[in-house]
């Protein structure tokens, strides 16, 4: 007879099906992995640490001849970075050589690095994989983060539901402290820092950065008003610095191969390569890591293309707090934030939600609503009471009690949420369903008059 | 009464913060409660917050805000199963929907025998495994199909009456 334990690790996830694919394009994060190469030896094996090494003048290099001093200074790694055009991946897109750059280094205080692992945007699974698979890869970036900015402390918030991750995270944590890659003296240098993992507990709102800093802090997880940034008043009231789980990622690659080299896999303003979290109708749901500006046809054709041979029609390009694009409109765009931004979208955290011929929009936004909903954090009572009459409204549409005139009013209520919110949970509960009457009003309009849907019921 | 093992869990989690900041391994404690105890009391709480030099109130709320936390005891085996877009787009609805009618109870309900209770749940952020589940808060099960859905029922229940 088989324990528990045995039976729920039956079912455990592989990642063959989500990355160990050879459907990613020129990978850099997700390269030559397998599954059972997470640790330290086998990351070194790929070349891993040698961009820490080669900041701290431990790479054998000479030194500079200039200088004199062997490694890079912090102005050269933030150069580097601003260089290659990295933009962050949690969502906004910012970018990163200057969000390193308002860190004040002279800060005589404690001051603190984040990475924020609190995937829950709906459709997003990617920093899941790194963390699980590459684990020491966000350990390198963020030691090169610390040393930029003259951070000596440093925390990796990461979402609760995916506590094997958090355990393989510190499981890496671990390695990399017996190996003197993380603590004191780093490699023998004067360069500090301590990492440590914290895990939240379900609660989606925490993946905006303040909230994440007031839940790090041991509270309830409710936004801060802004400004004061972090970049200030951050972790503890201290000068935090937080970026995205693959934003770090990135870094490593750009330190050994240089800002222009990574700038050239992407296109400009747009550099590197980005993983793409694609799920709903396709044959082959996974995490793609592909080159920025690489067409959506062609993201689209490696995930197997639309699921039954179906016609496409719709995509959320960026997780579902992202505007809703028609499948004409999605299959001109590119996948790097300025084409999908033109297109009225946003790229967002690269979450790719697919929808076919046979979807419903009023069910889809239905489901939607409601979780914006459940996880506003009550701050805000154009949020708290907004998100509520959102979902009431698409829910009585979508059950056959809608009137004609709901459409209006969920877009005034959308209206009256946006830009009004100490967060962007706020717009991200409102763009998706000014975008869904934008583009599909007639099939609300037909959910109203007949009570029912256009398309074929499912599910 | 959270034991003497309890607390040595609780002290690795409260190493990784400065010291005036204790507070801040408050809900590595309340997981760790939950997974000893099954679920948070008001107890607990108070014995949490003790040790944390922190309001009861105050742990309180974070129990309160966080979704895991179970404020009240549940079945051996809590299911969450995701029901978000990109998982309903995949069966996610259709996984809770079989598992409601495998084990006779409505979502959010637990089973007489006390061994199972059911959760619609947010984004696990598993999104590309769809259907997906998550078991007593820290093991993930991916493609959960119904044949595989009635494979992990029935050998939890089979390893429950051995």
């Amino acid at each position: 007879m088989m324990s528990a334990e045995k039976i729920l690790s039956q079912f455990a996830a592989t990642g063959v099906q989500t990355c160990f694919h050879d459907r990613h394009i020129t990978p850099q994060i997700y390269a030559g992995l397998n599954g059972s190469n997470w640790s330290l030896k086998d990351y070194e094996a790929r070349g891993g640490y040698q961009a820490l090494r080669k900041i701290l003048g431990k790479d054998g290099s000479a030194p500079n001849p200039e200088t004199g001093v062997a490694g890079m200074t912090q102005d050269q790694v933030i150069a580097t970075v601003k260089e290659s055009s990295l933009r962050g991946r949690g969502g906004a897109g910012f970018p990163t050589g200057l969000k390193w750059s308002f860190m004040p280094r002279q800060f005589p205080g404690q001051k603190y690095l984040v990475c924020n692992s609190d995937e829950g945007e709906p459709g997003t699974c990617k920093d899941r994989d790194i963390l699980m698979y590459n684990p020491h890869i966000v350990i390198e970036g963020m030691a090169i983060a610390a040393y930029a900015m003259g951070i000596t402390v440093g925390y990796n918030y990461i979402h609760g539901e995916i506590f094997q991750v958090y355990e393989r995270f510190e499981a890496a944590l671990e390695e990399a402290r017996a190996a003197g890659l993380l603590g004191n003296n780093i490699l023998g240098s004067s360069f500090s820092f301590q990492l440590h993992a914290h895990h939240g507990f379900g609660a989606y709102i925490c993946g905006e950065e303040t909230a994440l800093l007031e839940s790090l802090e041991g509270k309830k997880g409710q936004p801060r008003f802004k400004p004061p940034f972090p970049a200030s008043f951050g972790l503890y009231g201290k000068p935090t610095t937080i970026n995205n789980t693959e934003t770090f990622a990135a870094v490593p690659w750009i330190i050994r191969n240089g800002g222009q080299a990574y700038l050239e896999c992407g296109k400009p303003n747009n550099g590197g390569t980005k993983i793409f979290s694609i799920s709903g109708d396709v044959e082959r749901p996974g995490n793609y890591e592909i080159p920025m500006g690489t067409p959506f046809a062609k993201l689209l054709e490696l995930a197997g293309g639309v699921r039954g041979g179906r016609q496409l029609k719709a995509v959320i390009p960026g997780g579902s707090s992202a505007p809703v694009l028609p499948a004409n409109i999605i299959m001109e765009c590119t996948m790097d934030y300025d084409s999908i931004a033109k297109a009225g979208s946003m790229l967002g955290s690269g979450a790719v939600i697919v929808m076919d011929e046979t979807r419903c929009m009023v069910k889809s936004l239905q489901r939607l609503s409601y979780f914006y909903m459940h996880e506003s954090c009550g701050q805000c009572t154009p949020c708290r009471e907004g998100t509520g009459w959102l979902s009431r409204v698409v829910d009585r549409i979508e059950t056959g009690h809608g009137r004609p005139e709901d459409m209006d009013l969920l877009d005034n209520v959308a209206e009256n949420i946006q830009g009004r919110t100490i967060c962007a949970l706020g717009d991200a509960a409102a763009m998706p369903v000014r975008a869904m009457i934008k583009h599909f009003r007639h099939e609300f309009e037909h959910h109203v008059a007949h009570k029912t849907c256009m398309v074929p019921a499912y599910v | 009464m959270i034991s003497e093992s309890i607390k040595a869990r609780f002290a690795k989690e409260v190493a990784k913060y400065p010291a005036e900041q204790k507070q801040s391994a408050v809900m590595a404690c309340l997981s760790i409660v939950q997974q000893e105890l099954g679920h948070v009391s008001a107890d607990s709480e108070a014995e949490i917050a003790t040790y944390l030099g922190m309001p009861a109130m105050a742990v309180h709320e974070v129990t309160t805000f966080y979704n895991m936390y179970n404020q009240q005891p549940v079945g051996k085996y809590k299911l969450n199963v995701c029901t978000n877009l990109p998982c309903q787009l995949r069966d996610g609805a259709r996984a809770l929907k079989h598992l409601e009618h495998k084990l006779g109870i409505a979502m959010g309900e637990t089973t007489a025998d006390g061994l199972f209770t059911l959760q619609q749940s947010e984004c696990l952020g598993a999104c590309a495994d769809s259907p997906v589940m998550l078991v007593n808060d820290r093991t993930m099960c991916s493609f959960m199909s119904n044949d595989k859905l009635d494979q992990l029922i029935d050998g939890l229940k089979s390893a429950e009456t051995k």
